[in-house]
């Protein structure tokens, strides 16, 4: 199994996140990881999922997104070829003997302190997984109170905007 | 070949590509309601079938006022579905059933997804409650865009009346393009009673919604050059054929290459059963011959087919020698359960049109198709293991032959329905199909109860064509109540009910693979003459004839005429007095021999190499295994 990340550009309708969840499910495929926003075009969200499946697998859940009426376009977007991101906002135990050892942790991984309480320091920070497992790895022996995680986003590199030829399909039946 | 295959009785929607918008040549100020009807009018429904109820209410106001929209009032709303479907599958045009909110929709959920599996155009519109009580579980309250998301191929919600011009408009047009299917429009009750403007073609909009129908000329060049290099090539036919209207090509086709041909159970009529280059239908119940073919194949072209499990059977063992030519409107279906050598993505009749020019091409150049070896060995399995069934040694009524009678003994251009069990198969084997749209039935849902309710929506749809239901003593005592509507409404279809007292299909696989432990599978029996869980078995006696329900007296109760026929020395003359009966239904209750059984068969789950022409009986193919 392997690690794919789907961009999927939908119509901005009610419902639609719904749709493409409910795909992967009764199709058998585990979504590793959502996340869903608005484009430059209002009329436009985009679905970043990362899916751990064979090609072939992925070749049919892929055709089977196609299928949906308000699925506009699906890109996969090769890691290599791609920016993956991740938000991550964590409270980690903190007290006057720990936090500056916390605080250069932050530093080390270019992240940002956000809050700061007498128990308690909380961080933010955004990379791919790889880095953000890192530094929680890293955090952890400190006591992690509470974590919360986006889904991964991402976007190819390149001055190629994958949004452009579905804004010209929108633009055609408007 | 340019025709859109799908939908062409069909007005479509203005096409995407106009930019300028055109003045639409219809306004009207009405309600939300009128503009509903007056939406199907344009778009062509002729009829709906359907019940009202609180929600969908306003609608039927101004359905009583249509000239254009006839409306049948049905018994459940599963009836309705059901002849929606069977209405598009004999017409060939959208299906139209409609229902309130709540109980009225989930009880569409069947039909839905019967027609989901079998690629039919259907369009449900439903009444929902007030868009300011959605999501507050008011009375007769459902989700039902929520619960037909997996089964239509895409549904709306409307709470803003100017939408319901539109949403018809695009309701209509996603059902019956690329691969057909049912869609569902649910209406808020507020949005039917708000006053609106009717507007007229309306302005659609589906940006992601882009079926492919013209297929790629490289491929099909690969195509034509696999089929007259092969040796032992196939023609895998489905559906989709029927759907494309492509039978005319399809026989083109054939007869220009040569090849062998093998129809699938939705595809039965997409060829003439009579054709010499014609095999039979494939998979678990189907003729050695088509079986056979397929595991020795070399090449196999696959129309409009979806490699289905019950063609297929263990799929790690299906047609191991053969290269794969898939060609599907659907994408998604090549390569979904075997691997396509060469994949068309494109509409049934463009592709076999293609492949005409492209296979003529070839054999200008030199290139015959030589399949003469291969019809020495698919004649012999053909002759030695035909179709065929023993009478029952008792005398009484063998309902393989009750079917084959009815199919000699009906007009030649009779639509025939089936329901799901033994006759269906039977009505698969033993009626020569040979014409498209004149065999319906629930093939990948395997509906029981479709017969009847589909009789009638194809009775409804073409009046002047005999209609007869197929069906099992099970099945119908599901939906017989539909023969109400129809003795209502000046449907007079006519139901064959081959009564062996049993769950019949269900009882074969416990003969061959539960020791005769006949559980609850024999119908007429009760708790009165059963000490267990069930009756009959091995030392118990069946309880013949109890007769519980009477199917003639529930078929006069019900205005229908009710006939029975026990006797082999009757038949004949009882489907001649059904088939002399043309202003009611007709109900003929056949009494057949409760342990006849269909073969031949590959038992689920296994090897259609394993395939057995009769109990017992392992069809020899003389070496040709090991090629």
């Amino acid at each position: 199994m392997t690690k794919h990340t789907l961009s999927v550009l939908v119509e901005n309708t009610p419902g639609i996140l719904a749709r493409v969840a409910a795909l992967f499910s009764r199709r058998g495929f585990n979504i590793d990881s959502l996340a869903v926003g608005v484009t430059e075009h209002p009329d436009i969200s985009r679905i970043t999922i990362v899916v751990n499946v064979e090609t072939l697998p992925l070749e049919q859940v892929t055709k089977q997104l196609n299928k949906l009426v308000n699925v506009l376009k699906i890109v996969e977007l090769e890691d290599s070829a791609a920016i993956q991101r991740e938000l991550v906002l964590v409270k980690v135990r903190a007290d006057n003997e720990t936090r500056s050892q916390i605080v250069e942790i932050v530093q080390l991984f270019r992240a940002k302190t956000v809050d700061v309480s007498p128990e308690a320091v909380t961080i933010e920070a955004t990379g791919g997984s790889d880095k953000l497992g890192a530094m929680l790895k890293m955090l952890e022996p400190f006591g992690i109170k509470e974590l919360v995680q986006s889904g991964t986003i991402a976007i190819g590199r390149g001055a190629r905007s994958i949004t452009d030829r579905s804004l010209r399909a929108l633009d055609r039946s408007a | 070949m340019t025709e859109q295959a799908t939908g062409a009785h069909h007005p479509q929607p203005r096409p995407r590509s106009g930019a300028a918008h055109q003045q639409p040549a219809i306004v009207e100020h009405v309600t939300g309601a009128q503009s509903l009807i007056r939406s199907l009018e344009e778009v062509g429904a002729e009829i709906v079938f359907g019940i009202p109820g609180g929600a969908i209410l306003p609608a039927y106001d101004p359905m009583m006022d249509s000239t254009k929209v006839r409306h049948v009032l049905v018994r459940h709303e599963q009836g309705a579905g059901h002849a929606a479907t069977g209405y598009a599958q004999a017409t060939g045009k959208v299906g139209v059933c409609m229902a309130t909110s709540g109980p009225g929709a989930t009880n569409l959920v069947t039909p839905i997804a019967d027609a989901h599996m079998d690629s039919v155009p259907l369009v449900a519109i439903t009444g929902q409650v007030a868009s300011k009580s959605i999501g507050t579980d008011a009375f007769q309250e459902a989700d039902i865009c929520g619960i037909t998301m997996p089964i239509t191929k895409h549904n709306w919600l409307v709470t803003d009346p100017a939408e319901i011009p539109r949403t018809i408009a695009e309701a209509f047009h996603v059902a019956s393009t690329g691969r057909p299917g049912p869609v569902l429009v649910d209406i808020a009750k507020d949005a039917l009673q708000a006053r609106t403007t009717f507007v007229w073609p309306p302005h659609t909009d589906l940006p992601g919604y882009r079926p492919v129908t013209k297929p790629h000329a490289k491929q099909i060049r690969e195509a034509a050059k696999l089929i007259t290099q092969a040796r032992r090539p196939v023609l895998y036919v489905g559906g989709g054929v029927l759907k494309a209207r492509a039978t005319a090509e399809l026989r083109v086709f054939a007869e220009l290459t040569g090849a062998p041909v093998t129809t699938t159970l939705m595809a039965l009529g997409s060829f003439p059963d009579s054709h010499p280059q014609h095999l039979g239908m494939p998979g678990m119940h189907g003729s050695v011959a088509a079986v056979t073919a397929l595991q020795k194949a070399d090449l196999i072209v696959a129309l409009g087919a979806r490699f289905d499990d019950r063609v297929t059977g263990k799929l790690e063992s299906f047609a191991p020698y053969a290269k794969i030519v898939h060609a599907d409107i659907d994408p998604a279906e090549i390569g979904k359960n075997r691997t396509a050598d060469v994949p068309i993505v494109g509409d049934a009749r463009e592709v076999i049109a293609d492949l005409i020019v492209a296979v003529q091409a070839e054999q200008a150049e030199g290139h015959a198709c030589d399949y003469a070896e291969w019809w020495a060995d698919l004649s012999r399995w053909r002759e030695t293991y035909p179709l065929g069934y023993d009478q029952p040694e008792d005398g009484s009524l063998s309902p393989q032959q009750v079917i084959q009678r009815i199919g000699q003994l009906a007009p030649k251009d009779t639509i025939y329905t089936a329901g799901v069990g033994q006759h269906q198969m039977w009505a698969a084997h033993f009626i020569d199909y040979e014409q498209p749209q004149t065999w319906l039935n629930s093939g990948g849902a395997g509906t029981m109860g479709y017969a009847v309710p589909a009789a009638m929506g194809a009775k409804a749809g073409m009046p002047d064509r005999t209609v007869w239901a197929i069906d099992g003593d099970g099945c119908f005592q599901m939906t017989n109540q539909e023969l109400v509507t129809c003795a209502l409404n000046g449907i007079p279809v006519k139901v064959a009910i081959i009564n062996n007292g049993a769950l019949g299909m269900v009882r074969q696989w416990q003969t061959l693979f539960y020791n005769q432990r006949y559980s609850n599978t024999v119908l007429h029996t009760g708790p009165a003459v059963s000490d267990g869980g069930s009756a009959t078995g091995p030392g118990r006696e069946p309880c013949a004839g109890t007769r519980v329900p009477d199917f003639v007296k529930l078929a006069e109760a019900m205005g229908c005429v009710g006939l029975r026929c026990e006797d082999p020395a009757d038949l004949d003359k009882v489907i001649a007095e059904a088939n002399a009966i043309d202003d009611r239904p007709v109900v003929v209750d056949f009494i057949v021999h409760q342990d006849a059984m269909v073969w031949p068969m590959v038992a689920a789950g296994t090897s259609n190499d394993e395939i057995l022409a009769a109990r017992g009986v392992r069809p020899d193919f003389d070496g040709i295994d090991d090629d």
